[in-house]
């Protein structure tokens, strides 16, 4: 049970994690490795807001405006100008933009691996398992958020103007819609999520790093493609997958061989179908 | 007066000169046509107008406006849409939320309902089918709701891009119909057809658009007389 709710919990992690590869993918096409750092900014922000003022939901806040500012910032100063690039140019300066981003925070915090306590919420007893309440928590703020996305995404005019872009940029365009504003707000809902991942991943395992965010980004970048990158369930559905499996594999003998695991898992679902999960074939372009 | 005014323009894809230094206008109340064979230009001259392709010569002015170079959405904004070659609808989103994005520009949401009301009087299959996603329509039905998007902005010149392409001939009458009768109701048309024959007869003017030059230029009624232009573009 504490298992499976842990799986869960972790899973919700890589799920809004996943998210923000996805919709940056599905309106931006482009992969955005600096993902994962963000939620290593998010995480000293956090660490910062803490030391400064103690209050826990002043942190979070402050995370979160920090985040969504930044992703905001680091579209339009080194992906905007790159629109219409090759694909390979963009992805080579968002690795730069990831390196930029870890040197910085070294810079700043140094290497050293730094306690982050935001709020110790205890056990609670289920059946005879012992729960962490703070995987619970995350669980339920995972699940809160993906559903606000989804109902904006179905039910606002940006939302439809989102699925808009991702589908055909020059319709949409003809349409009237301003696409480049349309992925600034994709970027700062990426980062804002990005930024709540942060703090979960913070009850979870409560240090900062620099490179804090590179393994959560990297897996979550993996639930994003099992689940069919461009597809907002599919991430939802990738990263609860990838979370339970980590957690079962976890608790038994093949505990080593978790990270094999999950990404030789990546490498079944691409060889059977290699969109993903819910991933569409690309339609034709007569 | 010229509502549309192209000037000397020039289009390059890479080293490729596709346009090359065209010059055409569109008056106020007026359906032109340009016409011409595959890879002519058309949809590059289309696309340069409307802002989704940057030219590197030359002038688009709308409505007394240097418009050259400006963001397509903008351009959407002052008034001006396009129909686009292949439709274009949004295949995920229901023919209802289609024609919402067409109005996407308008903020009135009284006015916009009405709008789609009228839609649906003018294209009875859009209202039978507004919950369903546009992927699952017709070809047909389809190229309905690419003109209903279209016209929900309230354009005072849109343009259609081979609106009758890969249509049945029932169909093809249809589209020609409705494009007068959004002409009709006070839209300027700019259409680019292969299909010759019925765009020359609605048309007040027509321009040949070959290899990205205009070769010649008339009233509709004078380019179907000419005896050059019906062998080569009307079948003899």
């Amino acid at each position: 049970m504490s298992t499976l709710i842990e799986g869960l919990s972790i899973g919700s992690v890589y799920a809004l994690i996943a998210l923000g590869y996805t919709m940056v993918y599905g309106i931006a096409k482009m992969l955005n490795f600096a993902h994962g750092d963000i939620i290593m900014v998010g995480a000293y922000a956090v660490l910062t807001t803490m030391s400064l003022c103690g209050f826990p939901l002043v942190a979070i806040l402050v995370a979160v405006v920090v985040c969504t500012l930044l992703g905001i910032a680091i579209e339009k100063v080194a992906y905007k100008p790159l629109r219409g690039a090759s694909p390979l140019a963009v992805l080579i300066t968002a690795i730069g933009v990831s390196y930029l981003l870890q040197g910085i925070a070294q810079l700043v915090y140094g290497s050293a691996s730094r306690p982050v306590t935001i709020i110790d919420m205890g056990n609670v007893q289920i059946g005879n398992s012992a729960v962490r309440v703070s995987s619970i928590v995350t669980l339920v703020v995972g699940a809160i958020l993906m559903v606000i996305l989804t109902l904006f995404i179905k039910m606002t005019k940006t939302g439809r103007a989102m699925i808009a872009v991702s589908e055909d940029r020059g319709a949409a365009e003809l349409m009237g819609i301003n696409v480049n504003g349309i992925i600034s707000i994709t970027f700062a809902i990426g980062s804002a999520l990005a930024a709540a991942a942060s703090v979960c991943y913070l009850f979870q395992i409560p240090s900062a790093t620099p490179t804090l965010g590179s393994m959560p980004g990297i897996k979550a970048f993996t639930a994003a493609v099992i689940g069919g990158i461009g597809s907002i369930p599919g991430a939802v559905i990738g990263g609860v997958l990838l979370g339970v499996i980590e957690n079962v594999c976890k608790s038994t003998p093949l505990a080593p061989f978790t990270t094999s695991i999950e990404f030789g898992l990546l490498i079944v679902i691409l060889l059977v179908k290699p969109t993903g999960i819910l991933g569409k074939k690309r339609r034709e372009k007569v | 007066m010229a509502l549309l005014e192209v000037k000397d323009l020039q289009v390059f894809y890479g080293v490729i000169q596709a346009i090359k230094g065209i010059s055409f206008e569109v008056n106020q109340g007026e359906i032109v046509t340009l016409i011409g064979a595959n890879g002519a230009g058309k949809t590059t001259t289309m696309q340069s107008i409307m802002g989704l392709i940057k030219p590197r010569g030359g002038s688009v002015v709308y409505d007394g406006k240097d418009i050259t170079g400006m963001p397509t959405h903008k351009i959407v904004g002052m008034g001006m849409t396009q129909v686009p070659e292949g439709r274009r609808v949004f295949s995920e989103l229901t023919v209802y939320e289609n024609l919402l994005m067409g109005a996407y520009t308008e903020k009135d949401r009284s006015r916009i309902k009405e709008d789609i009301e009228e839609i649906y009087t003018i294209f009875p299959r859009l209202g039978e089918r507004k919950s369903q996603v546009a992927g699952t329509l017709s070809g047909g039905e389809q190229q309905m709701l690419a003109m209903g998007r279209a016209i929900m902005s309230h354009p005072k010149l849109l343009m259609l891009d081979e609106p009758s392409m890969g249509l049945s001939p029932a169909l093809v009458d249809q589209v020609f119909e409705i494009i007068k009768h959004f002409h009709k109701t006070g839209t300027t048309i700019l259409l680019v057809e292969q299909n010759a024959n019925k765009s020359l007869a609605i048309s007040d003017r027509a321009y040949v658009l070959e290899n990205g030059r205009i070769t010649v230029t008339g009233t509709g009624s004078e380019l179907m007389a000419s005896e050059e232009i019906r062998k080569a573009y009307l079948g003899g």
